[in-house]
């Protein structure tokens, strides 16, 4: 085959690295994905490092200094499709968390000379500074649906993204709902699928890796949790885990917190 | 990087590849002398203390695991230590699946660094994709040894990043004997590609050089240390993890988002495989020492780009390990211990596939965090780092400068340094309890 092979560059902003390491998980595909894939810019694999324009950049982090959101235009501009990857890149993730807290205190509370420390105001998802093409959501991405994305792309089919709750994977496990019979608090019913229901499956309520579903309403388990006996704290709590920065686990727990942001 | 006259060289990397995060290096040697020598590191603050101030102590295992997605387990496992001291949990038996748990992470974690990001160094090429060609047995057996250790994370704990069983006490669920046993299926198979990764490393062409450091590991004296162990040191110090803030020193450089830590008397210190390999070297397995004797290899080793004979020996003692382990493995009464929860303030260490990770909180009486300082393995090699740069220097002088430079970046990475770790705990703080 002559084709030219799809020019792939990865970026990493704030974030644990987590999910570029889903690529390099991929151990028994990855050799044959070399075959129809450049790295042109994967700084955790190789030390070549060739300019863009690319076909594909995958972004992962939050965009939490003025360097990476200038990083982030610079991308855009170099790339045919901008994918934000994981639950740092699509909703700021767990370092979001400090967007409720005053930066300054923040600054503070870490650092002996903070006036030395450059962040914006707020941890942000890539979205919120440049069109994202794609979200590829979770707290790791899914190795199985990047890969997935990635046969799409080289196929040229425009990526089909499930975006269904987490719940209707959990009921095709045949789990028994940790909810429902052991009253464990569970985002289940409105998080994204994408992990194959773990935590319930490992006996546990699921804490909101992927973020809100598509046709996701928060409010209505408030009210579940409410009822449960859950305390609104514990409620908000829950929300404000690794994608409680997105738009409507935001605006949930402003309501149980009584805040502004 | 300017031209080398075997006098004067500047050496300036703003982004190291083949590390986890972000991070550069800057060397400028004149004259003859190491003017200075700056490992900066300017991966972006994430502020974890903030993030956990409040935060319920069930909740800290799993929030600190995001400082980390190569090593997340690590986190898991020194947090929830931590407070099972507080909440007087004392790990019983059934703890091995812990033990099973990390085991799979050291060599998904030393894996990845021996073959992906460090081998490449040592014959030259960019990255480990360009080895297949000459080297196709070499990059098959790690990635199946990989896999096979991502798999003992995903048979217990769900995934390898952020895996979801674990939990302070003990699992969210029992792991039965029927879900680990097939994982045995291939490991006669693991050792040999364990064995043939070693063999591989050990007759890679080695810079010659002499660190002159101390090592650190725990150390306790039954088993090769990774959960639980006093803390050791090659200049024969011993003590108990609870000490450890009393035995260092932390220090702040200018050029660098990362805190630095020496230990007492200034001496710069080395944790991470090569430690534990020089200080545990009587508990490997003996088929890994045997096969260590074979390729001529005994501790211990003082050259820092053999990290990578040391990380390849825990990996096949790793497997030896894990044979083990899940042969005898037996399901626990009970998923988890359930401790008092009760104001208490605690520290823990463990053995991250990079070295020692230390954590203490403080909680209160309701269990909510107050305190928190954690001690990842890369803050406390950054100085080791730039001592064997400038120790390097005589003979970087010698080379050409692409070359010198290559060397240079060499000499981070033998330390497999994780810089995202690194980053977010910054000093000692209080954090206002807020229940």
């Amino acid at each position: 085959m002559t084709r030219r092979k799809l020019k792939v560059a990865v970026f990493k902003l704030a974030s644990c690295s987590g999910c570029q390491l889903q690529i390099l998980n991929m151990e028994d595909e990855l050799l044959t994905l070399t075959n129809a894939v450049e790295f042109s810019y994967f700084l955790e694999a190789s030390r070549a490092a060739a300019p863009g324009p690319y076909d594909v950049a995958f972004i992962e982090g939050s965009v939490s200094t003025p360097e990476q959101e200038g990083l982030v235009k610079r991308v855009r501009e170099q790339s045919r499709i901008l994918v934000a990857m994981g639950a740092c890149a699509t909703a700021g993730g767990i370092q979001a968390l400090r967007n409720w807290l005053r930066l300054d205190e923040v600054k503070k509370t870490v650092y002996p000379n903070p006036e030395w420390v450059k962040a914006l105001e707020h941890s942000k998802p890539v979205a919120e500074v440049v069109k994202v093409d794609y979200e590829l959501r979770g707290c790791p991405v899914s190795k199985e649906r990047l890969l997935s994305f990635i046969k799409q792309v080289l196929v040229g089919r425009k990526p089909y993204l499930r975006r269904e709750a987490l719940c209707m994977d959990c009921r095709r496990k045949g789990n028994v709902c940790v909810m429902v019979a052991k009253g464990i608090p569970c985002l289940g019913p409105v998080v994204q699928e994408g992990c194959g229901a773990l935590c319930p499956t490992f006996g546990r309520g699921c804490y909101g890796c992927f973020g809100p579903a598509i046709d996701a309403r928060p409010e209505a388990l408030v009210l579940r949790l409410r009822e449960a006996g859950v305390k609104d704290q514990d409620i908000a709590r829950l929300f404000k885990g690794f994608t409680g920065w997105s738009g409507k686990f935001r605006k949930v727990i402003n309501e149980l917190e009584g805040g502004t942001r | 990087m300017t031209g080398n006259d075997h006098e004067s060289l500047e050496v300036r990397v703003s982004n190291l590849a083949r590390v986890e995060g972000e991070g550069g290096v800057y060397l400028r040697v004149s004259g003859g002398r190491v003017e200075y020598v700056e490992v900066r590191i300017h991966e972006a603050p994430r502020f974890f203390e903030a993030i956990l101030k409040g935060r319920h102590y069930l909740e800290v295992p799993d929030i600190t695991a995001r400082i980390c997605g190569i090593c997340p387990l690590a986190y898991v496992m020194s947090s929830s230590r931590a407070m099972e001291k507080i909440l007087g949990i004392k790990p019983h038996e059934e703890m091995k699946l812990r033990r099973i748990a990390y085991l799979g992470e050291w060599i998904e974690s030393h894996v990845l660094h021996v073959a992906l990001l460090h081998a490449p160094d040592f014959l030259g090429y960019d990255s480990a994709l360009q080895m297949v060609e000459e080297h196709g047995d070499f990059i098959r057996d790690s990635l199946k040894l990989k896999a096979w250790g991502n798999r003992v994370l995903e048979v217990v704990g769900g995934r390898p990043v952020h895996p979801v069983v674990f939990r302070v006490g003990g699992t969210y669920r029992i792991i039965r004997r029927d879900e680990l046993l097939p994982l045995l299926k291939r490991v006669e198979e693991m050792k040999r590609r364990a064995r043939r990764v070693l063999e591989f490393v050990a007759n890679l062409p080695m810079p010659e050089f002499r660190q002159d450091i101390t090592y650190v590991s725990l150390r306790n004296d039954v088993r090769y240390p990774i959960l639980e162990g006093d803390v050791v040191t090659s200049d024969g110090e011993r003590f108990k993890e609870d000490e450890f803030e009393e035995h260092v020193e932390v220090e702040q450089a200018r050029y660098s988002n990362s805190l630095r830590y020496r230990l007492s008397g200034g001496r710069p210190y080395c944790v991470g495989p090569l430690a534990r390999f020089n200080l545990n070297y009587d508990l490997l397995a003996p088929e890994v020492k045997d096969k260590l004797a074979e390729l001529g290899i005994r501790a211990p080793l003082r050259n820092a780009f053999q990290s990578i004979i040391a990380r390849a020996a825990e990996v096949y003692h790793a497997v030896l390990e894990l044979d083990e382990l899940i042969t005898s493995y037996r399901e626990p009464p009970q998923p988890y211990v359930k401790g008092e929860v009760r104001a208490g303030e605690a520290a823990a260490i463990t053995e991250a596939p990079r070295g020692m990770l230390y954590h203490r909180y403080r909680i209160s009486k309701e269990g909510f965090v107050q305190y928190a300082n954690i001690v990842a393995p890369t803050c406390q090699n950054y100085v080791a780092m730039e001592e064997d740069i400038r120790r390097l220097a005589p003979n970087l002088l010698t080379m050409p400068r692409e070359k010198a430079q290559w060397v240079v970046e060499q000499a981070i990475r033998n330390y497999d340094p994780c810089i995202s770790c690194s980053v977010h705990f910054i000093r000692l703080h209080i954090i206002n309890d807020q229940h």
